[in-house]
């Protein structure tokens, strides 16, 4: 962080401008940082990315599957209903969660000033959960599903991936314990929030279902509380706060208010914790959980309003950078769909229009909206912005970059467009009574095929990332020093 | 550090409240309900049903497009499609573990798929077959358009065995083309399934559960 040169304010934002005398002292500690911290956070990068070519390719599977049932259809293991949750589960806890913890402990590291010590256990830990995954997914691929959507993993391998995780956190915690600055960056909130609140759930909710005494629906209601976290509680902070550390970085310009992000953040927490609910909603459980479930989901206005205003204001005048940095492209798709995602969610809870798109593929159009359009476009953009600095050279081919992004961005959309108006189509059909249910699955089925081509298309986008990020594991690229940029902006940029 | 420890406590507080609100009372409010036991006969509504054919449905991850639950006339046609009688509610579910609401209908909902009256078909439509008994559910997970022909699902042929006829032709054999001296037969799994998609029937009466405006009255 370059924020040393503010001992006055209490409140540094992420980038103030060094005073001289120290740049070089900064950038030696920096540099010491990325080097303590390269060794782990890359192979969680790395192991995140294996995972998302894993998930590209289920997702593939899976889509094909709902407008062709024939297509492998003989394969027990790549029958529907074993591979729709294994590509759910590799996308959320392979891809997302393993990159969203590399990410979190880089920027823990810099934004505490503590280069990381003993990351063997870091090291130890993502091998505990990549294990812990590998059999999860096996198990559901081999038909040992728990039978709890979300919550499919069998209760030893949660556990493995569960010692994993507290092997990570804790590390995450002694970070913060040891930091070298004074102020607490907005940032550091939102992920040491994420890191208390994930073992939390994900603990509870799985040691809840294996109890005797919850039974019946309180199971149900347990899936939909830890789905809800699993998104809002654990990636979407992530996200946030990788956000709120690249567009002040990358714009060089401090976050606009903190006031704002501190109101944004604990209206956040408060909220987002209550929204779960809202999933049962016309469900056999008493009416007040989803009363408060909609009910929190309307006040989660207050701290998307705050979130956003916050990011365009700091944006405000830069906004051309999203020609020139990969970084900011990446992340502000990222802001934006985080934008959409959230007014969507708000609006989906209401009842007159969750009683239309209650049971159809707009609930998977706004759970891709969140994980696919925000959390991995923010997550690609923090790969870009900081794997040059630990490998040492920078990306070999703009082009590449370009590449992936166009089959990212347009690939995620279609596939959220085409589930949203599946979701709408089929939902509007549903509450005809005129029609058959047979009519609504076929015309909800239409868009389909569209869903499919795109999942080619993100494939190959993922493809090619995966050999860009390859080529700099193996130091080929372009020379340190400046970043690979889209054009030449014609100035410094960072 | 006074700093930090109101972000912590902060932190911890909502998690606390999140728990507390959407789990902990969850399960003191519907975590142990009872069946509902008629006075006069002593007949209990819902029993266990153990049936392992529950496993199989989880496997073969049946809940991602199939739904078991009703829900009452102001969220949807449920009860008009012809599912079920009466919403279900948290009572109906007590034994059922995981109790298979879910999420998503790429089909119909199963809820009661066990009763005579099920039916998906529109009121009136002559397909509805008289009851989806073992032999139709049998055809159905084998080839789902022989018998719907729309059908979405995916067929489940690997839930059945390609059998040489030694002799007599099996009891259960499914009546589809195959091989000539050869028989398509469900495995165990698929008589699993079948038996517990036939014991699927919630449409009991329950006192917290009002019968929709123009149902019949619950028998006595």
């Amino acid at each position: 962080m370059t924020a040393v040169a503010a001992p006055e304010s209490k409140l540094t934002p992420a980038a103030v401008p060094v005073i001289p005398s120290t740049d070089a002292k900064v950038a030696v500690e920096r540099s010491q940082i990325d080097s303590a911290a390269a060794g782990p956070v890359l192979i969680f990068f790395t192991t995140s990315i294996a995972w998302l070519l894993v998930a590209s390719l289920l997702g593939f599977i899976t889509s094909m599957k709902l407008h062709s049932p024939g297509f492998l259809a003989d394969l027990p293991f790549l029958t529907y209903g074993r591979v729709a949750p294994a590509y759910n589960l590799a996308l959320t806890y392979g891809w997302a969660s393993l990159v969203g913890m590399g990410v979190s402990i880089w920027l823990m590291s810099r934004l505490c000033r503590v280069p990381l010590r003993y990351p063997g256990v870091l090291v130890l830990g993502a091998v505990f959960w990549n294990l812990g995954l590998v059999l999860g997914i096996g198990s559901v691929l081999a038909g040992k599903n728990t039978g709890i959507p979300g919550m499919e993993i069998p209760f030893g391998a949660a556990a493995l991936m569960f010692i994993g995780y507290l092997l990570i956190g804790l590390w995450g915690a002694i970070l913060y314990k040891f930091r070298r600055n004074a102020p607490v960056y907005i940032s550091v909130w939102y992920l040491l929030g994420a890191f208390f609140w994930f073992p939390w759930f994900f603990g509870v909710a799985h040691i809840a279902v294996t109890m005797p005494q919850v039974q019946g629906v309180v199971q149900s209601v347990i899936a939909a509380w830890f789905s809800q976290n699993l998104s809002l509680l654990w990636l979407t902070p992530i996200g946030l706060a990788a956000a709120y550390y690249l567009i002040p970085k990358v714009v060089n310009r401090p976050i606009y208010s903190y006031n704002l992000a501190s109101i944004g953040f604990w209206t956040f927490a408060l909220f987002g914790g209550l929204t779960g609910m809202a999933r049962l909603s016309g469900g056999p459980v008493p009416a007040w959980f989803v009363t408060v479930g909609i009910a929190a989901n309307i006040m989660m206005i207050v701290p998307i309003v705050t979130v956003l205003t916050n990011f365009i204001f700091t944006m405000h005048g830069q906004t051309h950078m999203v020609y020139y940095s990969p970084t900011i492209r990446f992340t502000f798709f990222g802001v934006i769909a985080f934008a959409i995602s959230c007014f969507v969610g708000v609006l989906a809870s209401l009842r007159g229009f969750d009683s239309i798109v209650h049971f159809t593929q707009f609930q998977a159009a706004q759970q891709h909206l969140v994980i696919y359009a925000f959390f991995s476009m923010v997550m690609f953009g923090a790969i870009y912005y900081i794997t040059p600095r630990l490998v040492g050279c920078e990306w070999l081919s703009a082009s590449l970059i370009k590449i992936h992004f166009l089959g990212a961005a347009y690939g995620g959309a279609t596939i959220i467009a085409m589930m949203a108006f599946s979701g709408l189509s089929a939902g509007l059909t549903m509450i005809d009574p005129d029609a058959t249910f047979s009519q609504v699955i076929q015309i909800g089925q239409v868009y389909f095929a569209g869903s499919s081509l795109a999942y080619v298309f993100i494939l190959f986008a993922h493809l090619f990332f995966a050999l860009h990020f390859l080529l700099m594991l193996l130091r080929i690229g372009q020379p340190g020093g400046e970043p690979t940029l889209f054009a030449n902006p014609g100035q410094e940029t960072h | 550090m006074s700093r930090s420890s109101y972000l912590f406590t902060g932190i911890f507080g909502t998690f606390a409240l999140s728990c507390l609100a959407l789990v902990v009372v969850p399960q003191v409010q519907i975590g142990n309900l009872q069946p509902q036991v008629d006075p006069e006969s002593g007949e209990a509504y819902p029993i266990a049903n153990a049936r392992k054919g529950r496993d199989v449905y989880a496997a073969e991850g049946c809940f991602y497009c199939h739904s078991q639950q009703i829900r009452d006339e102001q969220n949807g046609l449920d009860i008009e499609r012809g599912w079920g009688p009466r919403r279900t509610v948290a009572r109906d579910y007590i034994f059922t573990n995981p109790p298979f609401l879910g999420t998503m209908r790429l089909g119909p909902d199963l809820t009661n798929v066990g009763t005579a009256d099920w039916r998906n078909e529109a009121k009136e439509d002559p397909r509805k077959p008289a009851r989806r008994n073992a032999a139709w559910h049998y055809l159905h997970l084998y080839q789902p358009t022989s018998v719907v022909t729309e059908s979405n699902m995916p067929p489940y042929r690997y839930l059945f065995d390609l059998r040489k006829i030694g002799g007599e032709r099996s009891l259960d054999a499914l009546n589809v083309p195959t091989k000539a001296g050869y028989e398509v037969v469900p495995k165990a799994e698929a008589k699993e399934l079948v038996s517990y998609l036939l014991s699927l029937d919630r449409t009991h009466p329950l006192n917290e559960v009002k019968a929709p405006a123009g149902a019949p009255a619950p028998a006595k």
